[in-house]
């Protein structure tokens, strides 16, 4: 069931305690910036966050986690110049950290929404990374067994959505945007522009409304 | 013909190509002449972005980012900066004609898929048969960040290392054995360091050539046994 909303609030309402909610963006381009300050404002808590990193500076995802709302990051690259929240934390011993190399996010991600149980991967074999997973040789490579993520939410950004909840992206704002809306049991997209249904073309479409349940127009 | 380091100055004086020690630009404009025509290249944060900088447009190289994107232009100044066009490094970016946009799956899909001819990347350390450490200095305190760094490692047909040969205290880079958390195994094809270019590989370390020093005293630097390539490689 597709709904337009009028607010991120309301968008972000159903987030219980102790959800998983991948959040879309690489850095700041696709990160949906007003649905997380909705996430922020509507309490939820004991969250476990997937996303490419775990916040900039002192917005965003990086506020969730200075106010203790994330129990757990799964993410490629935690450590930046500005991500001194999620520095504080970990150092704290106040959040987990699952580090995955960001191929394997991506495709962990992606296997959610496909329904695909596991994969082997050569990336990671032999490396920390990979200590107490199964491995096996495949066309004479070392690989991986890599599982799913899967979400109960996924908080994205996309540049327009059309009535049946199809929707097209910007440049490299669209990063794990696609494969995060098809992993969860629930996806939330901010749009910056909403068309009637016929005015995309179906055949640049990334994202088929069926992945979709909300969408809400940010300014 | 193998040249061993103990033989005569007269057999060496072939491939050293430099009577200085190469700074990070020159080295970029040997890796960028080194890149076959057409080729796919993925260039990694830091010295390797410089490469970008000496790349000639009759090569015709398509640059990917890994956060979905082929045909990345030059950084965006002005007002061609847009903060939904940015590199692996997040800094702003420019699309060239002919410029691509893929979701991240995809993107390394094309990594691991072995569909990059070439990726550049830095290195804390690499090992006589191409294993790669450069993600995680292993420290205690460390907040670990791994990025795409194994995927490109991992997938890419060659990998290419750029990095002083030596660290800030003069001990080599390239070791016997990582003793850093490995980033791949047996990866690296190449490493362009400030004083000489190696063949790395199963059969052990070959110099391509050298800058300001000869075999023998870059030799005496390295704690592995290296042997003058027996045919310059292109």
């Amino acid at each position: 069931m597709l709904n337009f909303l009028e607010s991120v609030n309301e968008a972000v309402a159903g987030i219980k305690d102790g959800s998983t909610v991948m959040i879309g963006g690489f850095g700041n381009a696709g990160q949906p910036f007003e649905l997380i300050d909705a996430l922020m404002d509507c309490g939820a808590t004991d969250l476990t966050v997937v996303n490419n990193n775990a916040g900039q500076g002192d917005q965003g995802l990086a506020l969730l986690i200075k106010e203790g709302r994330v129990r757990k990051m799964i993410c490629s690259f935690p450590r930046q110049s500005d991500s001194w929240h999620f520095d504080a934390k970990f150092h704290a011993g106040e959040i987990e950290l699952e580090l995955v190399p960001q191929g394997n996010l991506a495709e962990r991600i992606r296997a959610a929404g496909a329904g695909i149980g596991g994969f082997f991967t050569p990336t990671g074999y032999g490396t920390m990374l990979a200590e107490g997973k199964e491995t096996r040789i495949l066309d004479g490579r070392g690989q991986v067994f890599e599982t799913p993520i899967h979400a109960d939410v996924a908080l994205i950004k996309a540049f327009q959505a059309d009535g049946k909840g199809n929707l097209v992206y910007r440049k490299t704002a669209r990063n794990f945007g696609p494969i995060m809306a098809a992993a969860a049991k629930h996806t939330v997209v901010q749009v910056s522009e909403i068309v009637p249904t016929g005015g995309l073309d179906p055949e640049v479409i990334v994202t088929p409304g069926i992945y979709v349940n909300s969408i809400v127009k940010v300014a | 013909m193998s040249v061993q380091s103990n033989d005569q100055a007269g057999g060496l004086t072939g491939i050293q190509t430099s009577d200085q020690p190469l700074g990070r630009d020159d080295l970029a404009r040997l890796v960028a002449r080194d890149i076959k025509p057409g080729s796919f290249v993925n260039l990694g944060i830091g010295q390797p972005t410089l490469v970008s900088n000496y790349l000639e447009p009759e090569q015709n190289i398509t640059l990917h980012t890994e956060n979905g994107m082929l045909g990345m232009g030059p950084v965006a100044t002005g007002d061609q900066i847009d903060g939904d066009l940015i590199n692996a490094g997040k800094i702003p970016v420019t699309e060239l004609p002919g410029a691509s946009y893929f979701h991240h799956a995809d993107s390394f899909a094309i990594m691991r898929g072995g569909h990059l001819d070439i990726c550049v990347l830095g290195a804390f350390q690499v090992s006589a048969t191409g294993d790669l450490a450069n993600w995680h200095t292993g420290a205690p305190d460390a907040i670990p960040a791994v990025g795409g760094a194994m995927d490109l490692a991992t997938g890419a047909k060659d990998v290419f290392v750029m990095m002083t040969l030596l660290t800030r205290e003069g001990v080599s880079k390239l070791v016997e054995a990582c003793t850093y958390p490995l980033t791949g195994i047996g990866c690296v094809t190449r490493v362009y360091t400030d004083k000489a270019v190696f063949l790395t590989g199963p059969g052990g370390v070959q110099v391509r050539e050298t800058f300001g020093c000869t075999l023998e005293e870059l030799q005496k630097m390295v704690p592995v046994p290296l042997q003058a390539a027996s045919a310059v490689a292109s």
